[in-house]
């Protein structure tokens, strides 16, 4: 974990740095801003994964001598399958065909994703059962 | 409807689940069986396996390079006279925005980020699936309907988009591009936005927190690198993007006024906006690309990559630096600050020059197998050696100046493109086996190698020299000089070439389809997906060995060789 946070925090070191070269000598400000929202994506989940690192013993994904058996135990849940990421898509490619061929179309697109996004979390909660 | 997995049951010989369908099918010959009872088509569009939405997003991407291609081909056959009329003047700037618009969008970075990565990254970590399973499955979704939203233009009565594949500020608004096509370019590219930031999240999830026990970062393959690196730039470039695209489509439809001329508008802030995205854009097609043939060559030079963390450092180098660089497309603006774009530049071409000379160090002295993926990678070095070295004298200013929006450019940028290409070949003919069980046909890839690299050479050439002379891009007719026509037309005979090459690709896999099984290992190669079956069972893996260096298999295959220590200190921990 501290490797991952000191690859965020130094590029988003770098960043920043750049963006204030950048700022005092071009007085630009779209790319100053959007540089400074590179900055911020380094140092927020930067920071985070610091704060953790400090605080927990090394995963034994971190450690060169780790044996497979220290991996031991459930490491996630994996949904076997479901159909509302499907669903979920559908829903985005008619509303963002409604743009185009009329708003009538954002109807089914938007309940089509107001389902998904429903199933989808119902089953995340009954989740564990196979 | 999830799966419970323990990773201790990874070590033992027997899965925890009844797996034992799962060994000899890819997912579309419908014959992939999930233990969940669905099948064929429902199984198809309700899967959450890494690997069949990998393999989904390798045929969709494929098959964009073949369309992307057509419309190439017709292209080059505009070009091959001074005044063709095979098609008019708006047809021609269909076809090229078009071409651009498929290759880009539609192609290169789906296949880099979405196709092999989704189906190897996991693999190679020792991981049983991506970590957001159905947020993957909500990424090939979108990409999937992005790409048909796109090409639907073609069937509206104003044709598709026509304003080149960066949409620039005034000639994308709705007075100078009224149709629906422009409308589906910018749906589609939301789409498809969102599909890549899903993938970046995904990516970067699934190596921070789901490798093997003993798989440090120091450990990990290169192309799992790479890949970890263009997940942070997806997410530092795309919603630049993606917002960028919203306040086009205000602009055109709701009179926000952001692009225009006039009422407060900034027209240039779109090309700020697009080339954020878009240098680092050229990165996240880039990268994967290099992490594929950095697996490749050391497997068939029989060495262990050369340098290891030098290449790292070049990645993380090029990634740090690549945020910096956007406007050396937009130095004949006469709006930036050229000698900040153009220091940032040139020192890009530092780590990527590192990483060549490190895969000629690793080929250096070793026993070196000229497979096709060893071929096409060995293409893909020197192809973009030249790209990246014509890129050096674009940022330079005087001469970018000089040759901007002329054919050099087109050629720059092709040598770097079909440099992917020819990676991407590699890294297809070196996991089909895993990904199907089955090998590639050698002898039409061989032949499909020499067709696609020298097509591809004599395909730029001539560009740089019509691009010196003065020949401006995106146009359908050209003076009439002797020269210029002699030049296109060895031009567009590299252009069939490459277009030739692709068909003999479909036709290998037609040719080799199910005819020369593979094996686990067959090319006695490093990294962890070489360890288990091809194609690997549901959740990947029926044991682990132990992870001891940055070759796993290699190890594991070979007791007696010593293992290679990478990084163990990279911790801190234990030491
Ligand atoms: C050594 C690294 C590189 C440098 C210094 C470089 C430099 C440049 C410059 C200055 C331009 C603008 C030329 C002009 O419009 O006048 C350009 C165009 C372009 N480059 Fe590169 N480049 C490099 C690598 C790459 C890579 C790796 C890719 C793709 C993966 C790439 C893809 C492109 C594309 C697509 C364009 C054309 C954009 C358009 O349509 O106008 N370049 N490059
Ligand atoms: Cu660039």
């Amino acid at each position: 974990m501290r490797v991952e946070a000191r690859i965020l925090l130094l590029l988003g070191a770098f960043f920043g740095a750049m963006c204030v070269v950048y700022w005092f000598w071009g007085h630009e400000d779209a790319g100053s801003i959007m540089m400074l929202g590179g900055t911020l994506l380094g140092f927020l989940p930067g920071t985070y994964y610091y704060y953790w690192s400090r605080r927990m013993t090394p995963r034994p994904e971190d450690r060169s001598d780790a044996t497979l058996e220290e991996g031991a135990g459930v490491i996630a849940t994996f949904p076997g399958s479901s159909i509302f990421p499907f669903l979920l898509g559908m829903g985005a490619f008619l509303s963002v065909l409604s743009m185009v061929f009329g708003v009538w179309l954002a109807i089914p697109g938007v309940g089509l994703i107001l389902w998904a996004l429903l199933g989808a979390t119902a089953e995340s909660r009954r989740g564990g059962v196979h | 409807m999830t799966d419970l997995l323990e990773p201790s049951s990874l070590s033992a010989d027997s899965h925890g689940h009844s797996d034992a369908d799962h060994n000899s099918a890819s997912p579309h010959d419908g014959a992939h069986h999930e233990h969940h009872g669905a099948t064929g088509i429902l199984n198809w569009l309700t899967s959450t396996d890494h690997k069949v939405i990998g393999m989904s997003y390798t045929i969709t991407s494929v098959a964009m390079l073949v369309i992307g291609g057509a419309f190439a081909m017709v292209i080059r056959a505009q070009l091959v006279a001074p005044n063709n009329h095979l098609v008019n003047f708006s047809q021609y700037n269909e076809l090229f925005t078009m071409h651009g618009s498929v290759m880009i969008y539609l192609f290169a970075g789906p296949f880099a980020f979405g196709a092999l990565a989704n189906f190897i990254v996991p693999i190679q970590i020792g991981a049983p699936d991506m970590a957001f399973p159905r947020l993957n499955a909500l990424s090939y979704w979108l990409y999937l309907t992005g790409s048909i939203t796109m090409l639907l233009g073609f069937f509206t009565a104003g044709g598709a988009a026509n304003f080149g594949w960066v949409a620039y500020a005034p000639l994308s608004d709705i007075i100078n591009s009224p149709g629906a096509g422009a409308d589906l370019w910018i749906g589609a590219l939301l789409l498809t936005g969102f599909s890549a930031i899903f993938t970046g999240v995904n990516l970067t999830a699934t190596i921070f927190y789901l490798r093997a026990p003993g798989m440090t970062l120091f450990r990990m393959p290169i192309f799992t690198w790479n890949l970890l690196v263009t997940g942070i730039l997806i997410l530092l470039a795309f919603p630049v993007l993606t917002a960028g695209l919203i306040m086009l489509f205000c602009d055109r439809h709701f009179q926000t006024h952001i692009y225009t001329q006039h009422l407060g508008g900034v027209p240039v802030l779109w090309q700020h906006i697009f080339w954020f995205w878009g240098h680092p854009e050229v990165y996240i097609l880039a990268l994967p690309f290099f992490g594929m043939v950095t697996e490749i060559i050391p497997v068939f030079s029989k060495k262990p990559v050369f340098g290891y963390k030098g290449m790292v450092f070049a990645t993380l180098t090029i990634a740090a630096l690549s945020l910096g660089v956007w406007a050396h497309h937009m130095f004949t603006t006469g709006v930036v600050l050229l000698p900040f774009f153009s220091i940032m530049s040139l020192l890009i071409a530092v780590p990527t020059g590192i990483k060549i000379f490190n895969w000629i160090g690793t080929m250096w002295r070793g026993q070196i197998w000229f497979s096709t993926a060893m071929l096409m990678s060995i293409g893909f070095v020197v192809t973009f050696l030249i790209g990246g070295l014509t890129g050096i004298y674009l940022a330079s200013p005087p001469l970018d100046f000089f040759a901007h929006d002329t054919y050099f450019v087109v050629a720059h940028f092709h040598s770097v493109v079909m440099a992917l290409v020819l990676g991407g070949m590699a890294g297809l003919y070196y996991w089909a086996p895993k990904m199907t069980g089955y090998l590639l046909n050698e002898r039409i890839g061989k032949f499909q190698f020499w067709l696609l690299f020298i097509g591809t050479q004599l395909l730029t050439f001539p560009q740089y020299v019509l691009g010196l002379q003065g020949m401006p891009r995106r146009i359908a007719q050209y003076i009439l000089d002797p020269g210029w026509q002699t030049l296109n037309i060895w031009s567009s005979v590299g252009g069939f070439m490459i277009g030739f090459s692709t068909l003999l690709f479909v036709v290998n896999l037609w040719v080799s389809w199910k005819k020369y099984p593979a094996g686990d290992n067959p090319w006695d190669a490093h990294t962890l997906e070489w360890y288990t079956t091809s194609p690997p069972p549901h959740h990947n893996f029926y044991r682990l060995p132990q992870i001891r260096s940055e070759r796993p298999t290699w190890d594991a295959n070979h007791p007696d060789s010593k293992a290679l220590v990478h990084g163990h200190n990279e911790d801190g921990a234990g030491h």
